[in-house]
Order: structure tokens, then C-alpha cells, then sequence
């Protein structure tokens, strides 16, 4: 059994109004230092199978359901439990 | 012409779609439950704004894979009308039906209101009987209809004339130039998310919804004429 941990974020051509938001309310509390945020998912997965097989098969779900390619990128941890 | 409106668990504009069909365009529709599997005998397929499954994970992302879905992309790839509303856009996008993807809106903020817009292409198969350049006054309600392309998309849906109607006066999403919706390269699929089915009736604050639903009625009945001559 692994445990797989997958960052999904907006590609960077996209622009992140949330992230934005959050900026912004960050610096009107004085971190004026703060340059950018981009806010994105996080998924923990737990699932049985070797290494490769779970790659193989993981790659396609985040392409087929879990991100869209078209505004979003990920990618993903994986640790033996 | 029967009209089919796809029904999914969380859509909420199904039955605002049925009447403007039913009362208003004087047509024949049934709903269909998204777990069915068959659309034969329909000639057009209307997917209703709403909330599908939630909007979990993203807007339209499970719906895609309903049941029914397959075969809306099957009706599709024969040619036949499929008209995404709101919600039905993020479907019709998350499915690959349309091209590009609806984000958050640019302020964040859910916008419900009436708003303008331009027909920028009136030969399409949902438009043909509105005039070139016109304006219409048609309601919005909406979280996440910030149409999003790359470059090279923008440039084809531009050169390809697949823009069907822009925002005009204020851009109530952030919408890449403007976009309120677009057609397949095709020409029968269009999403949009304004809602035509809510200005079908003066009584409920103007009809200028109504030709669209027309003009695919149009449509039919000329593609009908012209088979049999």
C-alpha cells in the first residue's frame, strides 16, 4: 500500500484571482514582503500496487479526472505505508 | 422537433429550460435522467445550468462522466444540435466538446444580473435569426464563467468565427476577450453562460432569449426542406 500526495495548481499563464485575494489581505495586515500566492489543491490517495503500476495508472486519472490539463499542472509524492 | 433536457443530480435550471421549450417554443421535450443511456428519437440535446454533482472537484468534472455523456457525444458527432447552458458549458468544456475551460470569476464574486450582449455570429444554427452586431439583454448567474483559452485556441475560435456572443459594455467575469459563448468548429454545439431560457417571456423581464430556441426550430425545419428536395 502507498499513500500518494497530489499538488494540483493552476498552470502559471493562468491567472489566480484567489491567490491574488489572499495577497492582498496578507499586505493589508503589513507583510508587505509577500510577492505572490497561488492557491491550489492537495489530494492524499491511498493505493495498493507496485511503484510503476500505480505511476502508470495515476498519471492517467490526474489527466482524466483529477486535474484539467487545459488551465491546471500536478504532480504527486508517493511514500510505502 | 423533441427536445431533450439532460437532467443531472444538482442541475436547477431543468425545468426553466423545459417550459421555455414546452410553453414558449411550443415544442415537444422530455427530461432525461443523466443515468440513461440512450437519446434516440431527439433532435436536440440541451444540458441545463445548475450545480451537477455538486461542482465538486471542478464544475462539470464528474458529469462528464455520467451515463448519458457518451451518448451526448455520439448525438454530437452526428451533427445534431447540443445546446450547454451555464453548468451545461462547464460540461460541454470539461468533456472536450468545447474547447478551453470556465474559471472562478476574475472578482470572485457569484454574479447574478442582466447583461448585454453582442451576436457576433449570426449564421450558426442557434443565431441564425438574430441580425449581425446585435445587442441582447440576457440574465447571468454564475461562479465560475470566466471562459479561459490559450493563445493559439483564442486564435482559432477567432478565425474560425466560433465566437457567437461576447460581453459588451462590462465583462461581468474576466473572460478572454469577452467571450460569453462559442460554438464547435463544427457549428452544432454551442455553450454559453447566459441564460436564454430565462428572457423567453416579456412577463419575466424581456424575450430576447427566445430566438435562439427559434432559431434552432428554424434550422430543423430548412434542413428538413431542403433533404426532401
Amino acid at each position: 500500500m502507498h499513500r500518494v500526495k497530489i499538488y494540483i495548481t493552476l498552470k502559471k499563464s493562468v491567472l489566480d484571482p484567489q491567490g491574488e485575494a489572499v495577497k492582498n489581505a496578507a499586505k493589508s495586515l503589513g507583510y508587505s514582503e509577500l510577492a505572490n500566492v497561488r492557491i491550489g489543491k492537495y489530494m492524499e490517495l491511498e493505493w495498493e500496487g507496485s511503484d510503476q503500476d500505480i505511476q502508470e495508472r495515476l498519471d492517467k486519472l490526474c489527466d482524466q479526472l483529477l486535474a484539467n490539463p487545459v488551465m491546471e499542472e500536478y504532480h504527486y509524492e508517493m511514500e510505502k505505508l | 422537433m423533441r427536445f431533450a433536457v439532460i437532467q443531472f443530480p444538482g442541475s436547477n435550471c431543468d425545468v426553466d429550460m423545459y417550459c421555455a421549450i414546452a410553453d414558449v417554443l411550443g415544442e415537444e421535450v422530455s427530461y432525461v435522467w443523466h443515468g440513461e443511456k440512450s437519446l434516440e428519437g431527439f433532435d436536440a440535446v440541451l444540458l441545463p445550468g445548475g450545480f451537477s454533482y455538486g461542482d465538486y472537484l471542478r464544475t462539470g468534472a464528474i458529469a462528464k462522466f455520467a451515463n448519458i455523456m457518451p451518448e451526448v457525444v455520439r448525438f454530437a458527432q452526428e451533427g445534431k444540435s447540443v445546446l450547454g447552458i451555464c453548468n451545461g458549458f462547464q460540461i460541454l468544456t470539461e468533456s472536450g466538446l468545447l474547447p478551453g475551460v470556465l474559471l472562478r470569476n476574475h472578482k470572485l464574486h457569484f454574479v447574478c444580473q442582466t447583461v448585454e450582449l453582442k451576436v457576433e455570429n449570426h449564421q450558426t444554427m442557434f443565431s441564425n435569426l438574430y441580425q449581425k452586431g446585435e445587442i441582447l439583454r440576457i440574465p447571468i448567474a454564475h461562479g465560475e464563467g470566466n471562459y479561459y483559452c490559450d493563445e493559439k485556441t483564442l486564435q482559432s475560435l477567432e478565425e474560425n468565427r466560433q465566437i457567437v456572443f461576447r460581453y459588451v459594455t462590462e465583462n461581468p467575469n474576466g473572460s478572454v476577450a469577452d467571450i460569453a459563448g462559442i460554438i464547435n468548429e463544427k457549428g452544432n454545439v454551442l455553450g454559453m453562460m447566459p441564460h436564454p431560457e430565462r428572457a423567453v417571456e416579456n412577463l419575466i423581464g424581456g424575450c430576447d432569449g427566445l430566438r435562439l430556441f427559434q432559431s434552432i426550430l428554424s434550422f430543423w425545419k430548412e434542413g428538413i426542406q431542403v433533404a426532401q428536395s
